[in-house]
């Protein structure tokens, strides 16, 4: 990089100060890394209202596309672009070969611990996880017990999350086993980034993540029931309200399959039928977008109108797929993390290739002790939350809400779990005119049919506001595209 | 197709054809209004609002500008062009995977123009500008739907609903014109009779249209004849009642099982109403009554379709 260049990148920088965070384009003693370096140049070679202008481009063609998500506890139905940086996060070839195989072991081992516990529970009775954990969790559906889930995949669709730590390792923070979302924001990052950036893109030789949808079409369909060669494969969604809703739509149009909510459906002698102008037509696989308390009446919450009454009875008799199966909330509690390690190595006799984040229990009095007495260092998670609800920060927070979460442990320690606050890595974002660090984490997309599959990228989030540590979309979150890098 | 998306894909279409009439009608309206002619602009007003299906909220209050403004932008009137543009949106979302996504950035493109507060500055210098915009807007949206979706069910649908919507408000319009514009020619030929005509034929956008086919030369008869009997003008109502008819039978071709015979019966009968007489028949006959009988056959329809696309009883799906 030549001299003017470099002044220039000098102004590009805002505040950038390094800490002991790992930043993922500079090296700690303030060195470009290397694979950032043509992305820096690019950079400090555009003019300022150039690269304005392009962020502008990128913010219309996301308004225009309609590309939002609603919020919660606001008016009903309220829309917003989700914020998006316009910067790519960089991951080498080598980094990402080290996750692919990682989280490919996880998830193999996950699948297999959920299968175990739903049939012989031996993991149990060998007490290598404790009884009580599980059956305590709110996520263990009984009514799976003894069912036979097609080709055994339980967990079909995954998005784990991962943080990157202050030593450049990736450890998993938290793998979502339910109905992870995020993934049509992966995609559209892409198709905008590309037109953002053509020739930086090129250059840089990225792996292509385009082939999702139809990983997840043929994914689903392995799942489909025997004897229904031309499966009739149907996404069902929650409804226009919920915060998803933009990624339902989006899936079903790209892998060309109808988008259904739990009014268009209707069982008849444990067959799911979908409402059609041309009259009743059978439903074989459904990729479930609803959790699993509202996805049928009549077995789980009776108050919920949005899944199908009759649909689990259907999935006993084996007439149509559900997928993800019900009750996998249960392998990614908050409390079972800790023991997702032992998980590994019971099933699958090897070590883990991913680490996972420092667990206290507050179920085992020694951890809860300890906890309690550092409640100003840790983060408290509640179990059964997501998307960045009913937790405690302990830096940011004030002496009243510690006081509260004192409180609320010491009444259900089986709700929380501690880890302690981290530093995780931290990438350059355009703020304003310049480019800032703020903290980011990765979703990498699992798919479980036939085998593994992992697009190579995935969804990089970041907490745009200076400091935070928080990433969900909800709580002020932004995303980042993300390029995995050939060799 | 489900259910629900032909039901939302038909909405859609059919809040969309209405916001273009009302604001066609709107623009007309206003423009009449710069003549001095007979009638006041209160009558116009009232007489408008009769074409518009006398929808509430839109009493006369004696600020003209703003009256037409809150049709324009006044979302809690159900009336109002931007109710309508956002219902359609709303219908569009809810089947967000069935439509292109040229057709969604189209109408998320007119949505978000219809809400934007430069369009509401300047709708108090330029109005008519501001109709024009919506309207080209509804047009692209069209063009593009026309261009881009497979012309499947759910197409057939769209299309169904705008002829549909287009056959009632013009049968609803002629309703109210009709006495005015049979009304013995004024004497002082002071050329406002002749504007008032045409208007009539420009709330339609048929001025053009008509002029080919019997040139300039204006008469209430033949405007009656051209918006109610002729099969090749878009906005006439035996026009609508053909693409209506045609829709119903490429949707049937395409999938059915059932035969909608009783949807069938009730478009072939107006159907046959309308291909079967002269404009003199409707003349010497009752008129009024005639239009208000295309209006009900219309809502007849449209039950008709409900009852058999979007809310059948499962017994009955089953058995068939």
């Amino acid at each position: 990089m030549s001299a003017g260049s470099i002044a220039e990148l000098e102004s590009l920088f805002g505040d950038y100060s390094l800490d002991h965070a790992f930043d993922e384009m500079r090296e700690p003693n303030g060195e470009l890394r290397e694979h950032y370096s043509a992305l820096a140049e690019t950079l400090a070679r555009l003019p300022k209202e150039e690269l304005q202008r392009r962020k502008q481009s990128a913010d219309i063609s996301f308004l225009t596309q309609g590309i939002t998500f609603t919020v919660y506890g606001r008016d009903e139905g309220t829309e917003r672009i989700f914020p998006y940086d316009l910067l790519p996060r960089l991951i080498t070839a080598r980094e990402w070969e080290q996750i692919e195989r990682g989280l490919t072991q996880r998830i193999t081992a996950l699948n297999h611990f959920l299968r175990d516990i739903y049939s012989e529970a031996r993991i149990l009775n060998e007490h290598v996880v404790p009884q009580d954990l599980v059956y305590s969790c709110k996520q263990f559906r009984r009514q799976m017990r003894g069912l036979q889930v097609p080709r055994n995949v339980y967990i079909a669709v995954i998005g784990s999350d991962l943080l990157r730590l202050n030593t450049g390792e990736f450890v998993v923070l938290e793998d979502n086993l339910r109905v992870p979302s995020g993934v049509s924001y992966m995609l559209t990052n892409r198709r905008v980034m590309k037109r953002t950036f053509p020739q930086l893109f090129h250059n840089y030789g990225v792996r292509p993540i385009e082939r999702y949808p139809q990983l997840l079409l043929s994914t689903l369909r392995s799942l489909a029931p025997e004897g229904r060669p031309e499966p009739n494969i149907v996404l069902l969604t929650p409804g226009v309200f919920n915060s998803a809703y933009f990624e339902h739509t989006f899936l079903a149009r790209q892998m060309g399959i109808d988008l259904v909510e739990g009014r268009d459906l209707v069982t008849h002698d444990n067959i799911v039928y979908m409402r059609t102008t041309d009259g009743l037509k059978r439903v074989d696989v459904i990729y479930r977008r609803v959790d699993d308390d509202f996805s049928d009446p009549l077995v789980f919450r009776s108050d919920s109108i949005l899944g199908c009454a009759g649909l689990f009875n259907a999935y006993r008799a084996g007439n149509v797929t559900v997928t993800n199966a019900f009750g996998t909330g249960v392998a990614d509690d908050k409390a079972l993390y800790a023991y997702v390690p032992k998980i590994i190595r019971y099933y699958l006799g090897e070590e883990p290739i991913l680490s996972n984040v420092e667990t206290y229990l507050m179920t085992e009095e020694k951890e809860r002790k300890h906890v309690l007495k550092n409640l100003d260092k840790l983060v408290v998670k509640a179990v059964g939350e997501s998307g960045g609800y009913g937790m405690l920060i302990g830096p940011h927070s004030t002496a009243a809400q510690r006081e509260e979460f004192a409180r609320r442990i010491d009444a259900n320690p089986r709700n929380y779990i501690a880890q302690p606050t981290l530093d995780f890595s931290r990438a350059p974002c355009l703020i304003g005119e310049r480019l800032e660090p703020r903290h980011v984490d990765l979703r990498p997309y699992i798919l479980f049919g036939d085998k593994v599959n992992i697009v190579p990228g995935g969804l990089t989030r970041v907490a745009l506001e200076k400091g935070s540590l928080v990433v969900n979309s909800s709580q002020g979150g932004g995303s980042k595209d993300t390029w995995v890098l050939q060799d | 197709m489900l259910s629900r998306v032909a039901d939302s894909l038909y909405w859609m279409s059919r809040y969309l054809e209405r916001a273009e009439n009302t604001v066609r009608q709107l623009d007309v309206t206003m423009n009449l209004m710069l003549d001095p002619g007979e009638a006041t602009a209160e009558t116009r007003w009232r007489r408008f609002v009769a074409a518009l299906g006398k929808p509430p909220g839109l009493e006369w209050n004696g600020d003209l500008d703003a009256m037409a403004r809150g049709l324009v932008f006044d979302a809690s009137n159900h009336a109002s062009v931007i109710y309508c543009v956002n219902c359609a949106r709303e219908n569009a979302r809810q089947v967000r995977e069935e439509i292109s996504t040229e057709q969604w950035q189209m109408l998320n493109r007119l949505f978000h123009h219809t809400h934007s507060p430069s369009t509401q500055l300047q709708a108090r210098d330029n109005l008519s500008d501001v109709l024009a915009g919506v309207q080209d807007g509804i047009h692209l949206f069209r063009g593009v739907s026309d261009a881009t979706m497979i012309h499947g069910q759910g197409w057939q649908f769209i299309r169904l609903a705008r002829y549909l919507e287009r056959a009632y408000a013009t049968a609803t319009l002629l309703e109210v014109f009709y006495p005015e514009i049979m009304s013995p020619p004024d004497r002082g030929q002071s050329g406002f009779k002749y504007l008032e005509q045409v208007g009539l034929l420009r709330c339609c956008t048929a001025f053009e249209a008509y002029c080919q086919v019997y040139t300039a030369d204006i008469t209430a008869d033949r405007i009656l004849e051209f918006l109610v009997l002729n099969r090749d003008f878009p906005h006439a109502i035996r026009y609508c009642v053909d693409a209506t008819s045609q829709a119903v039978d490429a949707i049937q071709r395409s999938g059915g099982r059932r035969p909608p015979e009783e949807l069938r019966a009730v478009i072939g009968r107006l159907h046959a109403m309308l291909g079967y007489t002269t404009v003199g028949e409707i003349l010497t006959g009752d008129a009024a009554a005639f239009l208000h009988s295309i209006r009900k056959q219309c809502m007849a329809i449209h039950e008709q379709i409900y009852h058999h696309y979007v809310h059948y009883s499962i017994q009955f799906a089953l058995t068939v």
